[in-house]
């Protein structure tokens, strides 16, 4: 196991942060130039909580994601040349080509996907934490998901089972307020997302979602609830996607006013302007990992557009496992 | 490998299924059974009555009532190192999971690029006949067979009863098996060393030369009943148990039909869109010029199962229905 992660590491936090921002940028201008097809979501504004979160898990530890997850992916260590190849649909991608940006899946990182069915990760995540608790390992399972997801019965049913038998998973509900293009309050007859969890006796917090240190702190101590065997946990991360949801959202649904004071609250510019005021970082640093990140990214798409297309021949490949050995542990 | 000290034991359907539960708790510690009423209640149809006593509320495990997370948590669970039996009360409510076992069960391996196994068992009674109307007596292989990704068994003998949950748990991949409601009180004899059976191939009940009557699960002893009164009268039909109906064994099935040159399908699913539509037309593209006579299906009426017995009766396929589609297919070259 690795040693638990410290709250003083502000460099790693804006690289990690602006690994995710870029990435997302260079995303969108990639589907731009149609190298990347399918439905395609990016994080851009959310990235504090992609860091912040995985910074408090250790390599034994599992993730569940949702259908915007390449932060989620690049933050739990998933490398971005893998993530690249997979949305341009090359052999050499995480899943061979054979998810695409909703299905980023690797098993070296216990990254589970990548689900496209909102709320459809939860009974996964409850599922991994009680082989954990059966096995008597001391993982936590992590398990993100959107606000949209509160409003189906799996998250429900999954926040009962979980509480009722004490099962090793941290919840974590990454609220931006819309699902998809419909706000919170015109779905929910009770729009404290908290009470929802605390009604199956999980404890429950609120937490700044732009904040990258509020992130990992409240993510810390959840985790080492959760780890002590004490129950599952439910955090709600208050966050905002600066983009639209998709590529083919108008975005008519929001005020462009809302968007921009919500930009106010950027979590890189923020930590930034944070660090710099308490002298860790210089316009020459801030530079210095500017190019550091875009080195990394254009040996990501170099990766991609070099890689190679799966034969046809290969089509019905892994549909199913055909050896008992390979079932994983 | 059988014995030579090996006994035939009388026995259930149920017990055979019992046993095979007890065999696989017993053989493997990441075994474990959960569902609705598996425990305490001792299983709906009572298939698990006396496991919570000796294996502990840990490996038998009572469920809430939330059929996509129990079922969802068993999907998680086989992805993480165990061997999950889910049971499902019924196949009525796995529609209440479809979601687990469509989207998640059927596609990780896939989606991922082969990097995760589900070795995952989900059992669930099926099938009407016990007066239990429309939501309750539903016939939905097919549906589950359509999905790649999926295995589906439908045991029909009492080996396979005994068999298939153990070879079904030795797959990495999601097996759903389906247990005939009619099927659980059915009295027998089996050998005392009777074990895993192989789960990928069809299996000849009856020997015959006349017609192929193709059936599974819960229709297999009506197949069987009719071959017999068709002797009676004359007309020697084979009996085809199809066992898995995926993969299915389509080279069992047009052997037969080289041999008999005639096909009846029975199928207690809805004719439209059946898995007896499947097989028509598998036999149609594998085995058309060795057919002496048009395919028939014999398949539940096109009606929500009512539940007055009069009218349940004359929904389902029955001995006579089966006779008499026989004796058509039969009768028009013979």
């Amino acid at each position: 196991m690795t040693a638990a992660p410290s709250l003083d590491d502000d460099l790693a936090r804006l690289r990690g942060m602006l690994r995710i921002r870029r990435f997302e940028e260079r995303a969108a201008e990639l589907y731009g130039a149609g190298k990347i097809r399918g439905f395609l979501h990016l994080c851009v504004g959310e990235e504090a909580v992609a860091v912040g979160v995985m910074r408090a898990l250790t390599e034994v530890d599992a993730v569940v994601s949702t259908y915007r997850e390449h932060g989620h992916a690049l933050a739990r260590g998933v490398p971005p040349d893998r993530i690249m190849a997979e949305m341009f649909g090359k052999a050499e991608g995480c899943c061979r080509g054979r998810g695409g940006s909703m299905h980023l899946f690797d098993a070296s990182h216990r990254f589970y996907g990548g689900n496209a069915i909102v709320a459809g990760g939860l009974p996964l995540a409850t599922g991994l934490a009680l082989a954990d608790k059966m096995l008597g390992r001391r993982a936590v399972t992590v398990c993100l998901f959107g606000d949209g997801a509160v409003a189906e019965g799996e998250f429900h049913e999954c926040m009962n089972l979980a509480a009722l038998w004490r099962l090793p998973v941290l919840f974590l509900c990454e609220n931006n307020l819309y699902a998809m293009g419909t706000a919170l309050a015109l779905t929910e007859s009770q729009v404290d997302l908290c009470a929802k969890a605390r009604s199956y006796d999980m404890p429950a917090d609120r937490v700044d979602g732009m904040d990258v240190t509020a992130v990992e702190r409240a993510a810390l101590a959840a985790v080492a609830t959760v780890r002590a065997g004490d129950g599952p946990r439910f955090l709600e991360l208050a966050t905002y996607r600066f983009r639209a949801h998709s590529m083919f959202d108008a975005e008519l649904y929001r005020e462009k006013r809302e968007v921009e004071s919500w930009k106010l609250r950027d979590p890189i510019a923020s930590l930034s302007t944070l660090m710099k005021l308490g002298g860790a970082l210089d316009e020459a640093g801030l530079s210095a990992l500017e190019s550091e990140v875009a080195a990394e990214l254009d040996a990501a798409v170099a990766f991609a557009e070099a890689g190679t297309l799966e034969p046809v021949d290969d089509l019905t490949r892994d549909v199913y496992a055909t050896e008992a050995s390979d079932a994983r542990q | 490998m059988p014995g030579s000290d090996a006994v035939m034991v009388r026995t259930t359907w149920r017990e055979a299924m019992r046993s095979a539960l007890r065999e696989a708790l017993q053989a493997d510690p990441r075994v474990f059974l959960m569902g609705e009423d598996v425990g305490r209640y001792g299983g709906c149809y009572a298939v698990s009555r006396g496991l919570l006593e000796e294996f502990g509320p840990e490996r038998i495990r009572d469920t809430p009532l939330s059929e996509s997370a129990f079922v969802g948590a068993g999907i998680g669970a086989a992805l993480n190192g165990m061997r999950p039996i889910v049971e499902v009360m019924t196949v009525n409510f796995s529609l209440l999971a479809l979601d687990q076992i469509v989207n998640n069960a059927a596609t990780l391996r896939h989606m991922s690029g082969g990097q995760f196994a589900i070795p995952l068992v989900i059992r669930m009674a099926t099938g009407a006949g016990r007066q239990l109307a429309a939501q309750h007596s539903h016939s939905l292989e097919g549906w589950y067979a359509h999905v790649p990704g999926l295995k589906v068994l439908c045991p029909a003998t009492l080996e396979d009863a005994r068999g298939m949950l153990a070879s079904a748990l030795a797959d990495p991949n999601p097996v759903i098996l389906f247990e005939h409601v009619g099927l659980y009180n059915v009295e027998g004899t089996l050998r005392s060393d009777a074990g895993a059976v192989p789960i990928d191939r069809a299996a000849v009940r009856r020997a015959g030369t006349q017609l192929s009557l193709i059936a599974y699960g819960g229709m297999i002893p009506r197949a069987l009943e009719a071959a017999e009164k068709l002797a009676a009268q004359g007309i020697d039909a084979e009996v085809i148990d199809l066992r898995v109906l995926r993969p299915l064994d389509t080279a069992t099935l047009v052997a037969s039909v080289r041999k008999t040159h005639r096909a009846v399908i029975v199928d207690e699913g809805w004719r439209s869109g059946s898995f007896a539509a499947e097989i028509s037309a598998r036999l149609v593209e594998e085995a058309f010029y060795d057919l002496d006579a048009p395919i028939a299906r014999v398949c539940s009426a096109e009606v929500p199962i009512p539940y007055a017995r009069h009218m349940e009766i004359a929904a389902l396929p029955q001995v006579e229905t089966i006779v008499r589609a026989a004796r058509e297919v039969v009768g028009t070259h013979a």
